[in-house]
């Protein structure tokens, strides 16, 4: 996994980060959870692409997105439109007044497949539809945005403007999409039963693999000149502009980036979840994930994988346990991390423990101990 | 949890608080009681597929939302299932057995249903599960209870166009409260216009194409005027009064949920029409007393309501049932259609259990057809081969009080329809 990775693409630290993550996702959780905690823990992982365009746009480039709900749900919708299809065979649909068209359709007297539901027939098509859908999207938005100098807290009011809108279109068009119950009861793909044990381990695995693709080309980003203007961009945009760059171009650049990757993430959902609804598309749900990103330090993307799981675990756990009070837990460990640790996790490993860590190695000369699992590995 | 006051809406009360009170023991007269003993059922034979069934306990989920916009009106339905619970273990349980509940929050969030609704299932292994109530949340949670082969209990009046082998529909489906109350408007009122109004998804779109076909098919010389949507949450309802005025529908037909009641009622009757006036007659689906309670008793007066159940029915086990609630839950608590409909689920999978003599998935679904409730607050009911309930449809005139007139009842048991022909 790590030949073509130069030491300057990971610095030694970086590398262990690496490792201890893909230890915790390919071995530690799958040994010690059951099927049903392991699609949990990948259902998590789905928000960790979220999280992670979010530090490349908001910890890199200082672009606070509101919206990203938008596109996880159009990657999302993309993939379920594909799995509803089909299950949406003429035989399993005799029942319906128009057969072999999806359920919600028939309800909402529809009695064609509309056009352009048609190349979701093909599985090529609807996985290159979770990627663009969302890049075009975002491309849109951007230019609209970037080239008119639209920034900061005006860009993540109209992000969620964004997502206002998409969820009330969704919604509203419950003939197209399935409205508020979105697109649910999906089976198989391409034949192969999605709902089984077996499938739910092996998408677990696809999706840990297709995180660290992420990663790693979030990674690239952060180490290359792009990342490098990234900040710059951040901290002093105008030097930049004077500088002789086009920073529209960049910050096009990152937004499309980070909505491929909640597409991506978007469409492990619906293959996990077995379903995708305008409930995870709307206002709360993108900011959620910034709160995930918050959690895990905006400025590691590491820490936004930890921050992912951490939250969405700690949502399990808390609503299991105290379900009439879990919600004032779970906000007063977001008061506790912002107040206490403003840069998440990845501040905590960064600030408190990494240089205990180094003190105790120079002081008794002992070699790196590897990092506890539980804690978040600095970049 | 339970050593919280029993008056507060989300706490149970602890089992020895209510076996205490008069309640469970008044009620439980009601229900006939079954002397049955745990040791005539080992638990190796009333269990073969590894449900989470002790010699003394059985465990079932309660899954609803505590949480989020839907807790308002899925907090009754909870209630509701903690009394049924805590009366059938007054009687002693069930085969002998205690029930015991793992009650998990749904959250408002459809995701969250199906998660909760798995771990319920699969980690729990409960023996069956009293929860859902919008649409969405049943269709996030159905391929989950068919893929484990669960049992669920489901409350809501809704759309129907569905049948699970995994699910039992204690609400009614749509033409079961549809077509006797545009009947009864027909006769009674002689109304000939109706103009259609709903919130925009699939139980008022579908209810209203029921109610369209049979208005246009069914009722001589009436006919729909107009049809309209609007988003959830709208709240906006002005120009489709002005419509109405306009049009002099003789009912307006309204199917209008959650908050955007409170907005079109009072804009309602600001706009000078009085549904008392019954010009037009107000007829709704979709306000039970628990949404009287938001819009004001004052905006609504003398609309009319069609369901299956209203606090106000003198019927005894109305009268036992709402006293033990109010035992329970505090004095000014209201019961709407929807609760009533979830204090069944307990009593129906008691009643499916015990006749099956086994907690068995598939043997409680075999048994559950045909099983009847002489004890059910609406009166008489039984489970239909489909999976609905047969019940009654009646007709309330809504009071100042936020209460409901009786003024209307089917005189037989109305059958559920699904996938109702000629309707479709």
């Amino acid at each position: 996994m790590m030949t073509n990775a130069s030491n300057r693409f990971l610095s030694r630290s970086e590398l262990i980060g690496f490792a201890v993550l893909a230890a915790i996702i390919f071995i530690v959780l799958p040994v010690m959870l059951d099927t049903f905690r392991l699609n949990l823990f990948g259902k998590y992982l789905t928000y960790a692409f979220v999280a992670i365009g979010l530090v490349l746009c908001w910890g890199a480039g200082g672009i606070l997105s509101l919206g990203q709900g938008v596109f996880f749900g159009l990657g999302g919708y993309c993939m379920a439109m594909f799995l509803k299809l089909e299950a949406s065979t003429p035989e399993n649909t005799a029942i319906q007044s128009t057969p072999g068209i999806p359920d919600f359709m028939d309800w909402n007297q529809l009695t064609a497949l509309p056009v352009w539901w048609e190349p979701f027939k093909v599985l090529p098509l609807a996985l290159l539809a979770v990627v663009l859908v969302p890049v075009v999207f975002a491309f849109i938005i951007g230019v609209a945005m970037f080239t008119r100098r639209v920034g900061g807290v005006y860009f993540a009011i109209i992000t969620q403007a964004f997502a206002a809108i998409l969820t009330i279109l969704i919604i509203g068009q419950q003939g197209y999409t399935g409205g508020v119950n979105g697109i649910t009861d999906l089976r198989t793909l391409l034949g192969w039963d999605i709902r089984t044990d077996e499938a739910k381990e092996v998408l677990y695995y696809v999706n840990g693999v297709l995180l660290f693709v992420v990663l790693f080309a979030a990674q690239f980003v952060r180490k290359s000149k792009l990342g490098r203007l990234l900040i710059a961009m951040r901290d002093q945009e105008d030097r930049v502009r004077f500088s002789g760059y086009n920073v529209a171009n960049f910050k096009i650049f990152v937004f499309c980036l980070g909505a491929a990757f909640a597409g991506i993430g978007g469409a492990m959902f619906t293959l996990q979840v077995g379903f995708m609804s305008p409930t995870l598309v709307g206002i709360v749900p993108s900011i959620e994930m910034v709160i995930f990103c918050a959690v895990g330090g905006r400025l590691s993307i590491l820490g936004a994988v930890y921050g992912a799981l951490l939250v969405n675990w700690a949502k399990t756990t808390f609503s299991e346990s105290f379900p009439e009070l879990w919600l004032l837990g779970l906000g007063g460990l977001f008061i506790a991390v912002v107040m206490a640790f403003p840069n998440g996790l990845a501040g905590i490993w960064a600030e408190q423990i990494a240089p205990r860590l180094a003190k105790l190695t120079k002081s008794g000369g002992a070699s790196v101990p590897l990092p506890d699992a539980a804690k978040s590995p600095a970049e | 949890m339970s050593d919280k006051s029993p008056k507060s809406p989300f706490a149970a009360p602890s089992r020895r608080a209510v076996l205490a009170g008069g309640a469970a023991a008044l009620t439980a007269s009601l229900f006939t009681p079954k002397a049955l003993r745990a040791a005539d059922y080992p638990t190796a034979e009333v269990n073969t597929t590894g449900l989470a069934v002790t010699d003394d306990t059985v465990t079932i989920g309660i899954l609803h939302s505590i949480t989020g916009t839907m807790a308002i009106s899925e907090t009754g339905s909870v209630q509701a299932e903690k009394l049924a619970i805590d009366q059938i273990n007054a009687q002693g349980g069930i085969l002998g057995r205690k029930i015991e509940y793992i009650q998990e929050d749904g959250a408002s969030d459809w995701p969250t249903f199906a998660e909760k609704a798995k771990k319920l299932l699969v980690n729990d292994k409960v023996a069956s599960v009293m929860g859902c109530w919008t649409s969405a949340s049943r269709k996030a949670v159905l391929p989950v209870f068919e893929q484990y082969n669960g049992f669920l209990y489901y409350p809501t009046f809704y759309e129907g166009l569905e049948e699970s082998p995994n699910v039992i529909y204690t609400g009614q489906e749509a033409t079961q409260q549809i077509i006797a109350g545009l009947d009864w408007v027909s006769e009674t009122k002689g109304a000939k216009s109706f103009y259609l109004l709903g919130s925009d998804y699939i139980w008022p779109r579908t209810s209203n194409k029921i109610a369209r076909k049979h208005i246009e098919n069914f009722l001589d010389g009436a006919k729909v005027v107009g049809e309209e949507y609007y988003p959830l949450g709208h709240t906006q309802f002005n120009s489709v009064i002005n419509k109405i005025r306009l049009k002099k529908p003789d009912v307006i037909y309204a199917i209008v949920v959650g908050g955007s009641n409170v907005a079109f009622y009072k804009q309602l009757t600001a706009a000078g029409i009085d549904p008392a006036a019954e010009k037009p007659i107000v007829l709704t689906i979709s306000v039970t007393e628990d949404e009287i309670r938001g819009i004001g008793g004052e905006n609504i007066e003398g609309a009319y309501a069609c369901m299956k159940y209203f606090q106000s029915l003198e019927n005894e086990n109305n009268v036992a049932f709402v006293k033990a609630f109010k035992e329970m839950w505090g004095e000014d608590i209201v019961i709407g259609d929807v609760t009533q409909a979830a204090y069944l689920g307990p009593w129906l999978w008691k009643a499916a259990v015990e006749k099956a003599g086994s907690f068995d998935v598939d043997k409680v679904r075999a048994a559950t057809p045909g099983i009847e409730l002489t004890s059910a607050p609406e009166g008489y009911v039984k489970v239909h081969e489909n999976h609905h309930l047969w019940s009654k449809t009646r007709v309330g005139r809504a009071q100042a009080d936020g209460q409901y007139d009786v003024v209307f009842e089917t005189a037989d048991l109305v059958e559920p329809d699904p996938f109702p022909e000629g309707y479709q």
